[in-house]
């Protein structure tokens, strides 16, 4: 009997008790729909955090101030800064295969143009910051090794702190106060939009490091430098060398924590992707077990459905159906059953992730994989729980099943 | 000429735990082809038992049968499975209809197993064909439970005849039809049997097995009487008969 036979065998007998089939199907459709929307919740989340460090720029390693001790690194880290203006130096100068090396000192500061105020991150960085984070300038000029040897009261505006304190007229070349101190402005940046949290990125002023440690902020430290890697390829390299380099320099000996972090943006990313990860393989295999109860309802009503049709099975017996004729027609009953039971939970699943994200406000994707591993398990599961009942139902002696009441 | 049917020094053991119980104590039989056979016996004789090995359902426990030339015990399940749905028709006594299917499709379904495929406007060709023979070419769509007892074993007699058998098997096909259905099967029965078939068939009524050429009758597994039938009855005849008796009394019109 040819396969096509068959798939039209097991879709009629499916017609014939369509009540019994949903009901049936229910489980399959539920642990599908379950699967698909937790994986896609997984998925949005996974894709955020990846945009987010994205933004970091590309090939960054960071380098965090703070002490690492046995099981993470103390709370207080950053919060007396352990990297030095000679570090960067030393970064910049030893290091082979750095592109650029940039600081970022953070104050948040009360700006004014004439009468117009604003409270505004402002972010102390060296001249490679812009190129590190990739950051390109809608007017005017980076400032230059020069501002901030100097530490010159010179500033790049973000566009909305711009439009807060200028309107719509040009901001280069004309002069704002931070904490009272008049900074000249040299470059506008250009729009970077809002982060995937929800926060103004452009809501931001950049001032040479020196300055804002000098003028804003006060101390000689930094919380952390951003280097970056002339290549991907070099990252490794260039982590390795860093260690060794501050180790060096901040008198770290062998086998002791340094009071430093050096931490690459691929082990940012996968802290960060590893929490809802873990989250996501959590209810992902809750939702399993509930497609895997799915493939037992299957199998007890493929059960039921033999022991009813024991004389039908005796008939196509005795009039020539061989054993892998019978299991066949059984096993694409079960197939049907959990795969179409499987495309409606593709579907629901879909939906209520298109829902989900309305109601969370965060993105969900349905990635193509997994709508064909759901696919591809619920075949599996019509194949794997509906193995049993087919064999029993192939295995039947004809004499018997044809004497069946 | 190779017999249809050889059964030689045929038994039949069924082991219910500890007990034994001898179906079939030793049968001999040959039936040519183009015979029409009924056999007879008291309940628990091994009527079906016999049946049951010539329709290649089962295999003797010892002695040899051969079906049209081929010794079937040494055969395997699925082997056994091809030489029903080739050379044997069955006709069973609770018509063994396929429910909520129609009688077409009840009648292609021995050709949904048939090596090597048969194309589906084939079997729907073949199916009218055998449904034609028994003389429901026009209830082809319609469901076992819109047909009569006497219309549903005729739909299960084109089902057996659909892959053109050798042999013709009914365990009790008028068991559970009234006397004039009873003989309108018997008519069909003999209508086959005159363009070849040959036909075993197992009834309890000797009424009913008049109607065949030759007759067997089994007691405790074993055969006690094998002769020709003396005065077989004509079906066409006895229908006429009872036509004319229910015209008299307004039975029929
Ligand atoms: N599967 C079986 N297991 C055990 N004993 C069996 C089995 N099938 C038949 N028998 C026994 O074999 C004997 C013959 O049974 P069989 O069915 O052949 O009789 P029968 O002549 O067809 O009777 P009936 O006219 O009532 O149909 C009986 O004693 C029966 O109990
Ligand atoms: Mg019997």
């Amino acid at each position: 009997m040819i396969i096509l036979a068959s798939i039209r065998l097991a879709l009629r007998a499916l017609r014939r008790n369509l009540l019994r089939t949903l009901l049936t199907m229910l489980g399959i459709i539920i642990g599908v729909a379950a699967v698909i929307s937790v994986v896609s919740i997984g998925n949005g989340a996974k894709k955020q955090v990846e945009a987010q460090i994205a933004t970091l720029g590309q090939n960054v390693i960071l380098v965090l101030s703070g002490n690492v001790s046995r099981g993470g690194f103390s709370m207080g880290f950053g919060s007396a800064g352990t990297l030095t203006q000679p570090d960067l130096e030393a970064i910049r100068k030893e290091v082979e295969g750095v592109e650029g090396a940039s600081p970022e000192v953070r104050v948040f500061s009360q700006l004014a143009n004439g009468n117009q105020n604003a409270n505004v991150q402002v972010s102390g960085v060296s001249a490679d910051y812009l190129s590190i984070r990739a950051w390109p300038l809608k007017s005017g000029n980076n400032f230059t090794e020069q501002d901030v040897r100097g530490a010159t009261k010179v500033a790049i505006i973000g566009q909305t702190t711009k439009k807060t304190l200028f309107g719509d007229s040009d901001a280069v070349g004309q002069s704002i106060r931070i904490k009272n101190a008049p900074f000249t402005i040299v470059g506008e940046l250009a729009a970077k939009g809002m982060n995937m949290m929800g926060s103004d990125q452009d809501d931001i002023v950049l001032v040479p490091f020196t300055s804002a440690l000098k003028r804003l902020a006060g101390g000689t430290s930094f919380r952390s430098i951003s280097v970056q890697a002339v290549d991907a390829k070099l990252v490794p390299g260039v982590q390795h060398d860093l260690d060794d380099l501050l180790r060096q320099r901040h008198k770290i000996q062998d086998g002791r924590d340094p009071d430093f972090l050096i931490r690459t943006q691929q082990e940012i990313s996968n802290v960060a992707t590893s929490t809802s990860r873990v989250l996501t393989v959590l209810l992902g295999s809750v939702a399993g077990v509930s497609l895997v109860v799915g493939g037992i309802g299957i199998m007890n009503i493929m059960l039921v459905s033999v022991t009813e049709r024991t004389r039908e099975i005796g008939v196509r017996l005795a009039i020539g159906a061989r054993t892998r004729d019978i299991m066949m027609q059984f096993l694409f009953e079960a197939i049907a059953l959990s795969v179409i039971g499987g495309i409606i939970g593709i579907g629901l699943g879909a939906w209520i992730s298109g829902r989900l994200s309305g109601v969370m406000g965060s993105p969900t994707v349905v990635a193509a994989n997994s709508i064909l591993i759901a696919f591809g398990s619920s075949a599996l599961i019509g194949i794997v729980f509906g193995y049993f009942p087919a064999l029993k139902a192939a295995r039947l002696d004809p004499i018997e099943a044809l004497r069946f009441e | 000429m190779t017999p249809i049917i050889e059964l030689r020094d045929f038994k039949k053991t069924y082991k219910t735990g500890e007990i034994e119980v001898h179906a079939v104590r030793g049968v001999n039989l040959t039936v040519q082809a183009g015979e029409f056979v009924a056999v007879m016996g008291a309940s628990g004789s091994g009527k079906s038992t016999l049946m049951n090995t010539i329709g290649c359902l089962d295999r003797p426990t010892s002695g040899a049968y051969l079906l049209d030339g081929v010794n079937v015990g040494r055969l395997q399940r699925d082997q056994l499975a091809d030489l029903r749905n080739q050379k044997i028709g069955f006709v069973f006594q609770g018509f063994n209809l396929l429910s909520r299917t129609s009688a077409s499709e009840n009648v292609e379904l021995p050709m949904l197993y048939r090596r090597p495929a048969v194309p589906a406007a084939e079997q729907r060709r073949r199916a009218l064909e055998s449904l034609t023979k028994v003389g429901l070419g026009q209830r082809g769509d319609h469901t076992p439970n819109q047909l009569s007892g006497g219309q549903q074993q005729r739909v299960a007699i084109a089902r057996a005849l659909v892959n053109t058998p050798k042999l013709l098997l009914a365990d009790e096909p008028t068991g559970n039809l009234d006397s004039r259905t009873s003989i309108e099967i018997m008519g069909i029965f003999q209508e086959l049997n005159r363009g070849g078939m040959t036909i075993v068939m197992v009834t309890h009524e000797l009424d009913v097995a008049r109607y065949a050429k030759r007759m067997v009758v089994m007691r405790d597994g074993r055969i006690v009487t094998d002769q020709a039938v003396e005065g077989m009855s004509s079906a066409q005849e006895e229908l006429a008969r009872l036509d004319a008796e229910q015209k008299a009394v307004n039975l029929a019109p």
